[in-house]
């Protein structure tokens, strides 16, 4: 697997509300937890250590 | 109370004049009466009026505003506009474009076009002052009353209150001879924003405020940047947190600032800081003129029901929302379009006034739409909170460097016309395909012959045979429907995958406001009779 850096959300807007919609109300510190979770949830759904490598390379 | 000007006059179209009404013995009754000439205000008595009623419209002043607030109209409108006459005046004056760039800082991050597609008749937007698009209005409205049409606009008449009872509105109405007196079968209620007529009956407004300012600046100068919008997050010449830049007719350039909550109102708008924010942006030695400039904080909120008993609320009276997505004047137009047809079908008696429940359910459908996208591209521009700025900050890096974050900024999304989902009064669709047409979807624009598509439909119910012949006009319950039949040699490519898809042939039942109501594989004249009964209202008989 190659990291897709292709659009790739079917629906940008609404992830994008829902994202900021789960931070809503927390203070600083449940934010940076909620989203260090989440980058974890979302590695794992990725799988590939490949991928997750280049992934974390993009995002420096 | 007297009356007084809220705000000055760019065009004194219809000033006061005394009318038979003032001093009648008893109050004269009228089958419609408009509340506010604005855009939808002028497009509901425009097309009630071509439908052969008689309409008032009361304004408070005297003509059109000066100003040019809306200045993008959409395709839709313009293909509503068409319908009514002045689409094409409209089209040959303003601006047309269909791309924007987004930077951030120096640097382009992402562009987009509204519409890559040909075969339309009309462009995705164009621009055109607001003042203007009102004075095409009100223009195609004094060629329909040379025509025969009863529409009257009595500018400097006032609604000071009203009584909405069951049968009958009864209007009291200021004037600077006086008050006096009026009765309504029905009344439409398009005085704006701050609706005098929404707190006369005491309704509420929900949703939320944005906390940021705006500086609006309209200016004249000879420039080449290309006819596109262009928007800036952050933009170099630190102006604002975000700047857009967009060309009108006449050399006219609008420009708008993001200034942020807390600012003295009264200092920023002095011209001298005005010209000192303009002046960053376009760079030394530009020679420009300011020609209008305002301050605006903004809503994204609708009333609860648009339909209350005979008043029912259109355009911004009805909802509000952010200005980045050309989403309030063109809204108001589709109301009024959705509105008018229904509304003349019950002065008719030819549908039950439950009809009208069909425009409350399909323009709040429309209004949350506007809404939602308003508030994400608000959200987007104004973060809120620390973590948002963040993500937004983060986006905004990484769609400079890769295509699949472009998606993701968000400087407005433009307004398209709404599909109307899920609602009763659409169907059946027995085609399954193509997806932008089917019921409930604003009919798509392509070219037949010499001319296009929408030139056939719309005023009426229309009944479009694609491969099949079709009785040329009908009845159902005394409402017409008119036959449109295209052989195959006049079904190009573009209505061919637009219409057809998959299939050879198909019939579409199309709505006078051009939504599909229903589409078949064959001509199947039982259903069309029925789906006609559904889509006015009495589907349950």
């Amino acid at each position: 697997m190659t990291l897709n850096l292709e659009p790739n959300l079917s629906d940008p807007d609404g992830f994008y509300e829902a994202l900021l919609k789960a931070h809503e109300g927390l203070s600083d510190k449940e934010s940076r937890e909620l989203n260090a979770r989440l980058v974890l949830v979302l590695a794992n759904q990725i799988g590939d250590p490949a991928t997750l490598a280049a992934a974390i390379e993009e995002a420096k | 109370m007297t009356l007084r000007d809220r705000y000055p006059v760019a065009l004194r179209l219809y000033p006061y004049r005394r009318s038979e009404d003032q001093g009648a013995a008893t109050p004269a009754r009228h089958p419609v009466v408009i509340a506010g000439g604005g855009p939808t205000g002028l497009a509901s008595a425009l097309d009630l009026g071509r439908k052969g009623h008689r309409v008032v419209v009361l304004d408070d002043h005297e003509g059109v505003g000066l100003g040019s607030r809306a200045i993008c109209f959409s395709k839709r409108t313009l293909e509503i506009a068409h319908r009514l006459g002045p689409g094409p005046g409209m089209l040959e004056e303003g601006v047309i474009w269909q791309k924007g760039r987004v930077f951030r800082d120096r640097d382009e991050i992402y562009s987009f076009d509204l519409l890559p597609e040909e075969g339309h008749r009309y462009p995705a937007f164009i621009n055109l002052s607001q003042v203007r698009f009102e004075k095409f209005l009100f223009e195609a409205i004094e060629h329909a009353r040379a025509e025969g049409a009863e529409i009257e606009i009595r500018g400097g008449n006032r609604v000071d209150a009203i009584e909405a009872g069951r049968d009958v509105i009864r209007i009291e109405v200021m004037t600077p001879e006086g008050a006096y007196n009026l009765e309504a079968d029905w009344l439409i209620a398009c005085d704006g924003a701050r609706s005098p007529l929404r707190n006369m009956l005491g309704l509420g407004f929900k949703g939320r405020v944005f906390e940021d300012n705006f500086l609006i600046a309209d200016v004249r100068m000879t420039a080449d940047f290309p006819t596109e919008r262009w928007f800036w997050f952050e933009p170099w010449f630190r102006s604002g947190d975000s700047a857009l830049l967009h060309k009108q007719p006449d050399d006219i350039w609008r420009i708008d600032f993001q200034i942020g909550w807390d600012i003295d109102r009264d200092k920023e708008l002095k011209e001298e800081n005005i010209l000192a924010r303009v002046d960053a942006m376009l760079g030394e030695g530009v020679e420009y003129e300011l020609v209008w400039s305002s301050i605006y904080t903004f809503q994204c909120r609708r009333m609860e029901r648009f339909r209350h008993g005979r008043v029912l609320f259109a355009g911004d009276s009805a909802h509000q929302v952010s200005p980045y997505g050309a989403r309030g004047a063109n809204s108001g137009v589709q109301d009024a379009e959705n509105l008018a047809w229904k509304l003349d079908l019950v002065l008719r008696g030819l549908a039950p006034e439950t009809l009208l429940d069909s425009y409350d359910a399909e323009r709040i459908q429309a209004a949350d739409e506007n809404i939602l996208n308003s508030t994400r591209s608000t959200d987007f521009l104004t973060p809120k909170s620390e973590v948002s700025r963040t993500f937004r900050d983060a986006v905004l890096t990484l769609a400079a460097r890769h295509s699949f974050a472009r998606p993701l900024v968000n400087s407005g999304r433009l307004s398209v016309p709404c599909t109307y989902n899920a609602l009763p009064g659409f169907g059946p669709d027995m085609l399954g395909q193509p997806a932008r047409s089917r019921p409930g979807a604003p009919a798509p624009d392509a070219p037949v012959n010499d001319g296009y598509l929408l030139d056939l439909l719309g005023g009426e119910f229309t009944l479009l045979g694609l491969g099949i012949e079709v009785p040329k006009a009908t009845k159902v319950d005394g409402i017409s429907v008119a036959g449109r039949a295209l052989n195959d040699m006049s079904i190009g490519d573009m209505l061919r995958e637009r219409y057809l898809g998959k299939a050879s042939s198909a019939a579409y039942l199309i709505r006078p406001d051009q939504h599909v109501a229903a589409r078949w594989r064959e001509l199947d004249l039982d259903g069309v009779q029925a789906s006609v009964r559904n889509a006015v209202g009495k589907g349950d008989e």
